[in-house]
């Protein structure tokens, strides 16, 4: 079980989020923008410090209530945001194995080949990240992400700014590294085809808040159609 | 050329080394905090960074001079130490260069860190990068091109001091006579043939560094960040 409880107060809008996730299950976190779905992943990822408590596969990441606060470094979690942010003076492959060399052998979930072919990214290993398109890219942000092991992998919108067919591959990636890895996912975004074609739990969030939380089928059926479609998928 | 103006070669190419390799290591973790410190202290640390740049040389070595002699509570520090006083050896030297060349080096370092995006950063921290891990194996990488210009600037800077060196060091044969020193003392004497030897080689070496400057910073045909 996934154990998210997070509060943060800014100016323009409190955030009190409290829910349960399954283990093994991807989960869609969807919102309309601004509701801080961002934000609780940044949360999780010990980039951002919200007040509250984490718990991932029975390990406390966070207990302010302990004073227990581990830093992003030290978290066993992928992430993986709408901006990839693959480091420009290594080639693909030096990307990879980036988080890789730094998880100790008996930790390590996801070899290297597994990852490459999971991501389809053979013919890229020793191409420079520059010259990369917008899919390519995201699915090495994804395979780096996936070399360090974690025991959750958060995805923030990653397919933002791909064309439909890209779009779909990269998809397909991820569903297939869900199911082949059982690592949890944490999915946001604004488009319900991708949840439809992802997830199996649905946590809806309003204005910093967790409104729905379930089996996807039951929040979906439950759910005024209005909340899900206010948002054109992108 | 004769020995002694070899002599003044060799001491300011060791004077300019030694200076940039140290400002290199102090320089860079500075550039670093200033580049991503939000303390309220920061400007404050900036304009002293950037006094050099400023301040005359003459002022700087004045008060350096004051500071490491021997009534200077750094020299009274140096003398307690047993490491004897500055002022007028190349030991001294050093420390008013790496005061005098600091804007020179910590700049440019604090912009090509400052160029390099918080994501990336963060990317590096979820990949189980430690802050002393994503320093070196990210932060350093990146900023290659600002490092390359610190140490010519630094370098540059250093081997053209005057007024700085001059104060501090005066002009002991082989041990502060510096190149830029050398040079004044040749005017000075009417020697204007041995002056313009050592001065067009200057030339030469400030053109090339010049050169190299604008080939390492021109613009980049892409956007380098991913």
């Amino acid at each position: 079980m996934i154990d998210v409880q997070l509060r943060l107060q800014r100016r323009e809008f409190t955030l009190d989020v409290q829910v349960q996730l399954p283990d093994r299950r991807a989960t869609a976190l969807v919102g309309p923008s601004g509701c801080g779905k961002t934000t609780v992943l940044r949360a999780m990822a010990g980039l951002l410090h919200a007040a509250g408590r984490v718990t991932v596969a029975e390990q406390v990441w966070q207990d302010d209530a302990t004073g227990r606060y581990m830093p992003a470094h030290q978290r066993a979690v992928g992430y993986v945001s709408q901006e990839t942010s693959l480091f420009a003076h290594l080639n693909v492959r030096r990307n990879l194995e980036f988080g890789l060399k730094r998880v100790g052998l008996g930790s390590r979930r996801v070899s290297l080949d597994q990852a490459v072919v999971l991501l389809n990214l053979a013919a890229l290993m020793s191409r420079n990240t520059h010259g990369l398109s917008g899919g390519e890219r995201q699915r090495v942000a994804i395979a780096r992400a996936l070399l360090a092991s974690p025991q959750l992998l958060l995805l923030d919108e990653p397919l933002t700014g791909l064309d439909a067919p890209r779009k779909a591959e990269v998809l397909e990636c991820i569903r297939r590294l869900h199911e082949e890895l059982a690592m949890p996912v944490i999915y946001v975004s604004h488009a319900m085809d991708e949840v439809r074609q992802l997830a199996s739990h649905l946590v809806l969030m309003e204005a910093g808040r967790v409104s729905a939380s379930g089996p996807l089928e039951t929040v979906l059926r439950d759910a005024e159609p209005a909340r899900l479609e206010n948002r054109p998928s992108i | 050329m004769s020995t002694s103006e070899w002599s003044a070669v060799w001491l300011t190419l060791q004077l300019a080394t030694v200076t940039t390799l140290l400002l290199l290591v102090l320089g860079a973790p500075l550039a670093w905090w200033l580049a991503r410190s939000r303390s309220v202290l920061k400007p404050f640390w900036a304009a002293l960074v950037a006094m050099p740049l400023v301040l005359p040389p003459t002022v700087l070595g004045f008060y350096l001079l004051l500071m490491l002699g021997p009534n200077g509570t750094v020299g009274q520090f140096t003398q307690a130490m047993g490491w004897g006083r500055l002022p007028f050896t190349f030991g001294g030297l050093v420390v008013a260069s790496v005061i005098y060349s600091l804007p020179f080096v910590v700049q440019p370092l604090q912009q090509a860190f400052e160029a390099i995006p918080e994501r990336v950063l963060e990317a590096a921290s979820t990949l189980r990068a430690a802050p002393m891990d994503r320093f070196f194996s990210v932060a350093v990488p990146l900023a290659r091109p600002g490092f390359l210009t610190a140490m010519l600037l630094g370098f540059a800077h250093t081997v053209g001091e005057f007024g700085v060196v001059l104060m501090i060091g005066g002009s002991i044969p082989d041990k502060t006579r510096v190149l830029s020193v050398a040079i004044y003392e040749h005017v000075e004497a009417g020697e204007f043939n041995d002056a313009h030897r050592l001065a067009i080689g200057m030339l030469l070496f400030a053109f090339f560094v010049s050169v190299v400057l604008c080939v390492v910073n021109r613009p980049k045909r892409e956007d380098a960040w991913s």
